[in-house]
This record gives structure tokens, sequence and C-alpha cells, in this order.
């Protein structure tokens, strides 16, 4: 599904953070071209 | 907002052919309001997205069709916790919303 794909990985501080997705999605072979922990105070 | 100027910016760099989103949004609101940003446009139409109809598909980073295709370790070590503490039903039904929805256009 993520094979030779690229990926913009949108995390949130009170989820999942940007380089977790980062990390699933490159194990499943797609590409992270951008990769954001969001934070809402 | 700013995030939305990098989105975009990454869209004008790369174009939207093989591009895809992956969010990890704590509960189906957020994780509609970012879903509809990258389909459909800004909802609140106050951001560079607004009016921008990217139709990238989208996923939530817990839902089934991830956890598929990654290393089942990698998932485990980074997501498992927070897949025991998140509605992932309702994160996936508002996600798949969006993407069934650009499907259709």
């Amino acid at each position: 599904m993520f094979e030779g794909k690229k990926v913009m990985c949108i995390g949130e501080r009170d989820g999942i953070p940007g380089p977790a997705i980062e990390k699933i999605i490159e194990s499943a072979g797609g590409k992270s071209i951008l990769s954001l922990t969001q934070c809402f105070v | 907002m700013e995030d939305q100027g990098l989105i975009k910016k990454t869209v004008d760099e790369h174009g939207t052919e093989d591009l895809m989103v992956v969010l990890g949004t704590p509960d189906a609101e957020s994780a509609g309001i970012f879903a509809e940003t990258v389909t459909i446009g800004d909802p609140a139409f106050s951001g560079p997205l607004a009016g921008v109809q990217l139709g990238l598909p989208v996923y939530h980073v817990l839902e089934p069709e991830v956890k598929e295709a990654a290393d089942p370790q990698v998932f485990e070590d980074e997501v498992s916790l927070m897949e025991i503490s998140l509605d992932v039903e309702a994160i996936s039904k508002e996600v798949r919303r969006f993407r069934e929805k650009i499907k259709q256009e």
C-alpha cells in the first residue's frame, strides 16, 4: 500500500507524533517527505 | 496554520501523484478536520489550504490498513499503547469518510 509512495506524516503531540508515524510508514515501504508534530495548547 | 503552509509547499514541490497523508491525531474530531483539510480543503476557511482541493488519499496511522502494511515489531514499539487508549474505530470511520468522498469525485 505504501510501497513507492511519498507520505506526509502529520502527527500530534497528544496523539501519535510525526517521527513515530514516519518509522511505521518506512517499515511499510513508504518514503516520508514531511513529518510534523502539531501541538495544541 | 503554519503547518498548512508546509503541507501546501510540500505538495507544490512534489505534486500529488503517489502522494499520501498519514495522520496521528488523538480523536475522531481532529482526525476529521485534518482529513478534510487534505482532501477537500480547510474547513475553517482560514489557512493556506482554504478552498484548495488536494484530494490526497488520507489514512490514520492506527487504521487496520496501515497496521497490516507495517512491520509488526515497529508498529508494536511505536504505537501499541496509543492503539489501546484511543478510539481507533471512531477515528478510522471519520478518516474513511473523507477518503471515500474523494474517490467518488
